[in-house]
């Protein structure tokens, strides 16, 4: 997969470009439905998040809106046992994943660094913020598990900005050299922040993985089946090869960077309609009602489930408190030093019995 | 009894630390058929195979990156950056996951990586390979910082800092790498933020880690000389540091010097300055003074014995608090 025009399974309508390339996929109709309830339960999510900071609910949140396909087809083509770290616009991968949604949003109300979720239960790593350095971390993990023998493979989310970064180039080139069974999946949505691609980079990311010894792919973003297929394919690679790959996903971030960002500052409101006509999960819908593979109710009963699974995360959401005071000390190391213990005197005296005002 | 010098020292604890736990692993710029530019991983690769030590591309920020995921899969990195000077690319991976995984993880995640940094001047380096940058770590919560000053001691907190489920900055003074020492290499288990005397005195203490510890061992016998008796209290990690040991000498002599090659301002002396007064306040005779390298950029080679803290000043420091 070198070619320069991205890998799709998919027409702009939804209509099937090579029958053969969709049944190597070998998805059944129940596997490709269950694909667009999460398309629909990533954005209802993503939106209901947004919903939530926007009643004072969340600090910030940075949406995925337009996104769906990239994270739901490459997460839907891993396994349980495989690991992924994301960054912070990855609700997508979050529901494929099977993390709580409302514990993943608890980074973003501030009630802890990283999210609440249960990250070994769902292999899923902590939010990350500082833009590509856990790509290091996920060729690192990559080469632990195959120093144990493990034929898990490691996935890393981030996103066009990212590569413009030391830790892009440095954990590539140590995938390479210690042949690390990992995928770097690059959602390329075209901005970051307010700096669009071309005055990000020169040239294509994709082929960067020349660079490294090891083959770099391009894929349309927004054709969740296309997503999957280079991502079933990446993990094969990793799995039983130990050869890393590079997914350069073509998507689009159709909301701000976050809430606090004003994208009208900076962003062409052409290029949001003309992106909003490539919509993944129309596309994707269209692929379904052509192909005869769900009815109305099924659309219908997709929607549904996706305005009750919003509702418990609001609730969930809503209702999360602080953390009790002694995490603030008890989580920084294992061996507490003498000095954090008395902090934690200190702190816990004073939250029992504040100061009275002068 | 045999004698050892430091580089000697961290490699034994190297040694017995991949004999004993098989998810040790030792990695960073040429550290595998090299042994390292001081030859402190030296034969290590030969006995344990490069599965298990092993050399890495001229990237400090992967060097430690790479190690906190293989520390998040499970595995022991006991990682080297090649010079102080060096290490300042891995900073953000110190600083932003290093420190950080256990606590934004509330614990389900941990990184016990010990990265060892040669550090400090006195070996006519040149630029880059003499600087003193444990305040970047000691004031990066959730980090432990180990200082050794002579062999034997490099070996303990080695091994104990390898051993610890918290990750360990293990600064290395470069000056005292070929030091020697008599003793056994012998596993004795102590716990991190133990200070020692290494000399007793009574009328002044003087405090140090790494290289200046010696300096102020050949101050106090200076001043023995004219009847002063120079308490000189090794402080061999800085976090945790041992409050206790520097307050019961503090109190004990009612004067005490900080010395460290690092620059004045800002630096760690300010640090023990403020817990001397903080917990010792009654007993003392006379303000904590610092005798310190300047706040400039470390020298030139040639100038740097104008830099690093000397018997002379640290005498004078101890003539002014002796005075006071």
């Amino acid at each position: 997969m070198g070619q320069a025009e991205p890998f799709a399974v998919l027409g702009p309508e939804g209509e099937v470009l090579d029958r053969r390339t969709l049944e190597g996929l070998g998805l059944e109709a129940g596997q490709l439905r269950d694909l667009y309830r999460f398309l629909v339960l990533a954005r209802r999510a993503d939106a209901e998040a947004v919903a939530l900071q926007r009643q004072g609910y969340l600090a910030v949140y940075g949406p995925a809106r337009g996104q769906e396909a990239a994270a739901v087809g490459s997460a839907y083509a891993l396994r349980p046992d495989d690991f992924v770290f994301p960054t912070y616009r990855e609700i997508g991968a979050v529901i494929v994943r099977g993390v709580d949604v409302a514990q993943f949003l608890m980074y973003f109300k501030g009630a802890w660094h990283g999210g609440e979720h249960d990250v070994l239960k769902h292999r899923f790593g902590l939010v990350t913020v500082p833009v590509a350095t856990h790509i290091p971390h996920a060729v690192g993990y990559a080469v632990g598990c195959r120093l144990e023998g493990r034929d898990c493979c490691t996935l890393a989310y981030f996103g066009d900005g990212a590569t413009s970064k030391g830790d892009f180039h440095e954990g590539l080139n140590f995938a390479g050299v210690f042949r690390a069974p990992v995928i770097f999946f690059c959602q390329n949505n075209r901005w970051a922040i307010s700096v669009p691609l071309h005055q990000q980079t020169a040239g294509p990311i994709w082929r960067r993985a020349e660079g490294y010894g090891f083959p770099g792919v391009l894929v349309d973003g927004n054709d969740v089946l296309a997503v999957y297929a280079v991502t079933r394919e990446a993990a094969a690679r990793a799995r039983h090869e130990h050869t890393p790959t590079l997914i350069e996903a073509l998507t689009y971030r159709m909301g701000a960077h976050t809430t606090a960002d004003d994208d009208t500052r900076y962003r062409p409101a052409e290029e949001l309609e003309e992106w909003a006509r490539r919509d993944p999960i129309e596309r994707f819908r269209r692929f379904l009602e052509r192909e005869e593979l769900a009815d109305p109710e099924f659309f219908e009963a997709a929607a549904a489930e996706a305005e009750t699974f919003v509702a418990g995360v609001r609730e969930a959401v809503i209702g999360a408190g602080p953390k009790d005071v002694t995490a603030l000390f008890d989580l920084v190391f294992e061996n507490p030093t003498p000095e954090l213990l008395a902090q934690r005197r200190e702190a816990l005296a004073l939250a029992e019995e504040p100061v009275p005002d002068a | 009894m045999p004698e050892v010098t430091m580089v000697q020292g961290l490699n034994a604890a190297l040694r017995h630390c991949l004999r004993e736990d098989p998810k040790v692993l030792v990695f960073g710029e040429d550290v595998g058929k090299l042994g390292g530019v001081f030859r402190v991983t030296d034969g290590l690769q030969a006995e344990f195979g490069p599965d298990r030590v092993f050399d890495t591309p001229l990237a400090e920020s992967a060097i430690v990156g790479f190690g906190v995921g293989l520390a998040l899969a499970g595995w022991r990195p006991v990682v080297e950056m090649q010079f102080d000077g060096f290490s300042y690319p891995a900073l953000d991976q110190v600083i932003s996951h290093v420190a950080k995984y256990r606590y934004r993880s509330r614990g389900q995640l941990r990184v016990p990586m010990v990265i060892r940094i040669p550090f400090g001047g006195g070996i006519r380096g040149v630029e880059h390979h003499s600087e003193s940058p444990e305040v970047y770590y000691t004031h990066t919560a959730g980090l432990k910082v180990v200082v050794p000053s002579t062999p034997l001691d490099a070996f303990q907190l080695l091994l104990t800092s390898v051993r610890e489920p918290d990750p360990v900055i293990f600064l290395e003074p470069k000056s005292r790498y070929w030091a020697k020492e008599s003793g056994d290499l012998v596993p004795a288990g102590e716990p991190l933020g133990v200070a020692r005397v290494r000399r007793e005195g009574t009328h002044c203490t003087l405090v140090s880690w790494g290289g200046m510890v010696s300096r102020c061992l050949e101050a106090a016998e200076a001043a023995a000389e004219d009847g002063v008796e120079l308490e000189v209290l090794d402080l061999r990690s800085l976090v945790p540091m041992d409050t206790e040991a520097l307050l019961r000498s503090a109190r004990k002599t009612g004067r005490v010097v900080v010395v460290h090659e690092a620059p004045l301002t800002s630096g760690f002396g300010g640090e023990v300055a403020a817990r001397v007064m903080e917990g010792a306040f009654d007993h003392l005779q006379a303000p904590v003074l610092r005798v310190t390298g300047y706040d400039t950029p470390y020298p030139p080679a040639l100038l740097e014995d104008h830099y690093l803290p000397s018997v002379d000043r640290i005498l004078l420091a101890v003539d002014r608090v002796l005075r006071y």
